[in-house]
């Protein structure tokens, strides 16, 4: 256990931000850093505090620095504070400052923007390492057990990054949100977290790889817009964090990919044809295809719902004001202040789905929704390519975002996956065969057995095709303490 | 499009009541396609005339018609948001004249449940959860008790001045310091606090009065309303009496009641108002006003008139004047004043005279030029005589008009022209009338029940002016032409000055302010210009302001 009386902040936390010369920052962080502590130790990963876990830490943003491997208790992990280098020059790439010197300190009449943005960001960061901490028990192997808890000290270190941002540039205000970051509680009723998605239960390993694919993704879609910042330090935050994105994304869909991996050659190996034949392929012990589908339009759509409302007021202004810019803003070929361009959204018009030519401006988060699902398309057309490998005959499909929506233009009205309007009796007959029922995650739950054996992995998943840091198979990636 | 008070709870689209015991929940989950015009969305409970309108008509309905409830608890029926206040693409669209009405219209409103608390043992509470914004915290500010969810993104706020460059138009400042009493300093940072305020801060500053979890949330307000029930002296066991729907009929240039009378001339830009007195004798006892019900002629009168003002504030922008007349028996307008005196500890009694109090208080805010015209055959008398103070002007006939046979005019003072219809200011309508000279007021009450003759009335300094029938027809129609030449403005402005002499208070500096602070920011480039805040409000760009101090 850290003594955190006694910190030595500069060899105990990574950082390139000079901490050991900023007084005020010392200050906070003394200060914010034993909660920090107790709320790993009451929500982080439950029953593997003391286990050595084979992690990645970084301890610096070079290639090299950032990432350094060895056992380590993961109360013990150095988080680190680490923005991507400054860039001689920059300036900001949108909105009406556009060309401007990029900002190094925060302008006033942003302040309370650019809080608001830091702190909805930030809560995300702890809400997922709480969504995730009873997972550790039914790990379907070490390999994946020692990924679940590099994306939760990962996410704590992202924590760590924008309370930095709050504390050094936001004053008593950003303290205060500081505090606030680790006194919400995913899914508790007197204190949720702010976003939707973040307070759903993550019950299950198969859970916790569409989650993150699907809504870690969301998180790479709002740090890439994050990174173009005119607001300097947050763009070199984020410019580094989705280094670490790109890892849980990694994890996401290679756990996805090897779930399908496993069931399809279950099917071959049984002679099953009919990838429909829910029963005879759940008999293998696998999980069956139309399952995983029903799986990625929940989390699918769960996570359109964290980008908001198609057109919105304050993706306008934080665009125009140069905090939040679109994805890969830089690469695009426009004005970078769309004053007068528009952006097609789609939208609910008398019942039925059209496309709405809206102010550019104000379609901000339809646009940067559109990017995400483009990306998302990408991933699961790599999933069809496994499926495809093995003979069997079935495409996985993004759903239509009129479908299952809670936030936006279609929240409340009943889509099928295919964006058709039906009516809610419809909908109430048939919403099990197109989200999990109580039955389909009962018998995912069934599936959820432990399996610590180094170089074992659980029947229902396939092993992976490279091991973490190039390591053998039967690696020990966690000495399990218990 | 010709905007309508009159509503009932089956035509609400954004309003609840629902009612229990001797509470009742008045829910606000507004429709968001049930917008009054076309152009906007009410999103995130946000409101509009029409949604405050259904608001108006349910807290009328809870006095009348719920005698035993003795809380309201306000609430939102949306998740995560309890209002955002006055529907910002709404204002950025009104004409000017609309906007100022509506302002009007709320804080009226608004008054009526600070009304219902004070005067009538009807307490409001407010059950906030989510976030409640501008108009939204304004709302909340209008109730004996506020309680704010602690769920770590719950807040209060007057965003007002950063996101839109304009002031709060229901009260909102006012009662910050006036009635909640938040420190000046406090009051400054948040009112300039585009997020606002949540958790224990709000109760420190005095924003809201408890912060509670949402799992002890229903407990807490459970425990208020107890104990603000125990505090109420509204009966248990009685039945309300039900306000139905108002005899009406429009025509191009009017509208008939059946007591009030409206006449519209468009050429002289002038509305002409008549009240006719009771037809029937006083009841002898409540049970015989409970059984008269909405048609019992106090309450009958009054809300026709009330209809009759705000139509006119509302539909008819271009009238200059309104003239008020009266006809009819004065002995027996003056018979039910005493009647309602005598029975005044009686709920509906109490609650048919706070209404009165409620419309004369309409009148005074009503931004035309008032006088009432004291003719033959005319029945000022009582309650229909404060109608006559309310008036910037009154004129009175001297003795008979030739070939006309109905009575000679004269004026009724009884108690209802001694304090129990308060103006804004506190006052009666004669004490702000006699400032300067309060042995008037109590020579004016030893004439209590005398029929007034116009050269009494005269010297008494209850009308401006006697004329006999040789000048009254010129002597009026010069006044209304002189006074339809005008500036509208600047009539607008004198009046207001004009009506309430003596103390503020804190509704005549809720209403003192709203004409002249948030109407002048309300007309000023830096809100409603091309480049200012209210224009660019949703557009991603920031407003461009002028950056001179006035
Ligand atoms: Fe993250
Ligand atoms: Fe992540």
């Amino acid at each position: 256990m850290l003594d955190t009386m006694n910190v030595n902040y500069d060899t105990s936390i990574p950082n390139n931000v000079g901490l050991s010369e900023d007084r005020r920052i010392l200050k906070a962080l003394e200060r914010w850093h034993p909660g920090y502590l107790d709320w790993w130790q009451d929500m982080g990963p439950e029953g593997f505090q003391e286990s050595l876990v084979y992690l990645r830490t970084a301890v610096a943003v070079d290639p090299k620095g950032w990432a350094k491997f060895d056992y380590v208790r993961m109360p013990e992990y150095r988080w680190g504070i680490l923005l991507a280098p400054q860039e001689e020059g920059r300036v900001v790439p949108f909105g009406e400052h556009y060309g401007e010197p990029a900002w190094q300190e925060v302008p006033g009449e942003y302040r309370a923007m650019l809080r608001r943005l830091l702190v909805i960001q930030g809560d995300t960061e702890p809400a997922s390492v709480e969504q995730q901490r009873h997972l550790g028990t039914t790990a379907p192997s070490l390999y994946d057990m020692r990924n679940l808890f590099q994306v939760n000290v990962e996410e704590g270190r992202h924590l760590w990054a924008m309370v930095y941002l709050l504390q050094k540039y936001f004053g008593s205000d950003g303290r205060e949100e500081a505090n606030g970051l680790l006194q919400r509680r995913s899914g508790d009723a007197d204190k949720p977290r702010m976003l939707g998605a973040f307070n759903e239960a993550t019950p299950d390993w198969l859970s916790f790889f569409m989650f993150t694919f699907f809504t870690d993704r969301d998180g790479k879609m709002q740090l890439e817009a994050l990174a173009q910042s005119g607001f300097d330090p947050l763009s070199r935050t984020c410019r580094f964090m989705l280094t670490e994105e790109a890892h849980h994304m990694f994890v996401g869909e290679t756990g996805v990919g090897r779930t399908i991996q496993r069931t399809c050659e279950a099917m071959n190996d049984a002679d099953i044809t009919d990838p429909t034949d829910v029963e005879k392929v759940r008999a293998l012990g696998v999980i069956d295809m139309p399952t995983l589908q029903k799986k990625v339009n929940l989390h699918y759509t769960l996570s359109l719902d964290l980008f908001g409302s198609e057109v919105s007021t304050n993706a306008a202004n934080a665009f125009n004001s140069g905090l939040k810019g679109r994805f890969h803003e830089t690469r695009i070929d426009d004005d970078h202040r769309l004053l007068d361009a528009t952006y097609p959204v789609l939208k609910l018009v008398d019942g039925k789905v059209e496309t709405v030519d809206e102010p550019a401006l104000s379609a901000l988060n339809m646009r940067l929704r559109d990017d995400y699902a483009n990306d998302a398309g990408k991933g699961v057309e790599r999933w069809n390519k496994i499926i495809a490998k093995t003979g069997v005959d079935f495409r996985i499909e993004l759903p239509h975002p009129a479908f299952h929506r809670h936030i936006g233009e279609f929240a409340g009205a009943n889509a099928t996956p295919d964006g058709e309007i039906i009516s809610e009796a419809e909908w109430l007959e048939r919403r099990d065969e197109w989200l999990p029922s109580d039955g389909d995650a009962d018998f995912i739950d069934s599936l959820m057995k432990p399996v610590w054996e180094p170089g074992q992995f659980a029947g229902w998943i396939a092993p992976p095709k490279v091991g973490i840091d190039n390591h053998p198979g039967d690696f020990e990636y966690v000495k399990i303490e218990v | 499009m010709r905007i309508d008070f009159q509503t009932d709870p089956a035509r609400y689209r954004h309003w609840r009541i629902e009612t229990d015991g001797n509470l009742a929940n008045l829910i606000m989950d507004v429709d968001e396609k049930g917008g009054l015009f076309e152009g906007y969305d009410l999103k995130l409970n946000s409101y509009d005339l029409g949604v405050d309108i259904e608001l108006y008509d349910a807290i009328q309905r809870l006095r009348f018609e719920h005698p035993g409830v003795k809380v309201v608890v306000l609430r939102s029926g949306k998740e995560r948001v309890f209002c955002a206040g006055a529907n910002i693409r709404m204002l950025a669209g009104a004409a000017h004249a609309h906007k100022v009405n509506f302002c009007k219209f709320t804080n009226e409103t608004r008054n009526a449940m600070e009304d219902a608390s004070a005067n009538s043992g009807q307490k409001y509470l407010c059950a906030v959860t989510g976030s409640c914004a501008g108009g939204g915290y304004e709302l909340a500010l209008a109730t004996d008790h506020i309680i704010l969810t602690d769920d770590g993104s719950s807040s209060v706020s007057l965003p007002e001045v950063p996101l839109l460059a304009v002031l709060p138009g229901t009260g909102g400042l006012t009662r910050v310091t006036d009635k909640r009493k938040v420190r000046r300093d406090r009051a400054d940072v948040f009112c300039s606090t585009e997020e606002g305020v949540r958790g224990g801060k709000a109760v420190e500053w005095r924003l809201v009065d408890d912060v509670v979890t949402n799992s002890r949330f229903e407990e807490m307000v459970a425990q208020r309303t107890g104990e603000l029930a125990a505090a109420s002296d509204r009966p248990a066991g009685e039945n309300g009496i039900t306000l139905g729907p108002l005899a009406r009929d429009f025509t191009d240039n009017g509208v008939t009641y059946s007591a009030v009378e409206v006449e519209i001339d468009r050429q002289s830009r002038t509305a002409t108002i008549t009240l006719a007195g009771p037809q029937e004798a006083a009841p002898g006892s409540v049970a015989e006003m409970i059984a008269k019900g909405d048609q019992f002629w106090p309450l009958r009168v009054a809300r026709e008139l009330d209809d009759a003002i705000l139509n006119i504030r509302l539909n008819e922008l271009e009238v200059a004047v309104i003239q008020f007349k009266t006809a009819g028996d004065g002995a027996a307008v003056i018979a039910h004043d005493e009647f309602l005196e005598a029975n005044a500890g009686h709920w509906l009694a109490r609650e048919i005279l706070l209404n009165w109090t409620r419309v004369l208080k309409r009148v005074d805010l009503t931004s035309r030029s008032l006088v009432a015209l004291i003719e033959p055959g005319s029945c000022f008398a009582g309650t229909l005589a404060e109608i006559a103070f309310a008036c910037d002007r009154s004129y009175m006939a001297l003795g008979a008009f030739e070939g006309d046979n109905r009575p000679e005019a004269t004026l009724v003072l009884s108690a209802a022209n001694f304090g129990r219809h308060p103006m804004s200011n506190g006052l009666s309508r004669l004490q702000t009338r006699f400032l300067g000279e309060p042995e008037s007021v109590m020579a004016a009450n030893t004439h209590i029940g005398e029929p007034l003759m116009a050269d009494t009335a005269e010297a008494l300094g209850l009308v401006t002016a006697a004329y006999d029938d040789i000048d009254w027809e010129d002597e009026v129609r010069i006044f209304l032409e002189e006074r339809a030449s005008f500036s509208p403005d600047a009539m607008t402005g004198m009046e207001a000055n004009l009506r309430f002499a003596g103390p503020e208070t804190m509704e005549t500096k809720v209403f003192g302010r709203l004409t002249a602070w948030q109407n002048w920011i309300f007309q000023r480039p830096n809100a409603v210009g091309p480049d200012g805040a209210l224009g660019r409000y949703g557009t991603g760009r920031k407003a461009d302001f002028n950056m001179d101090r006035v």
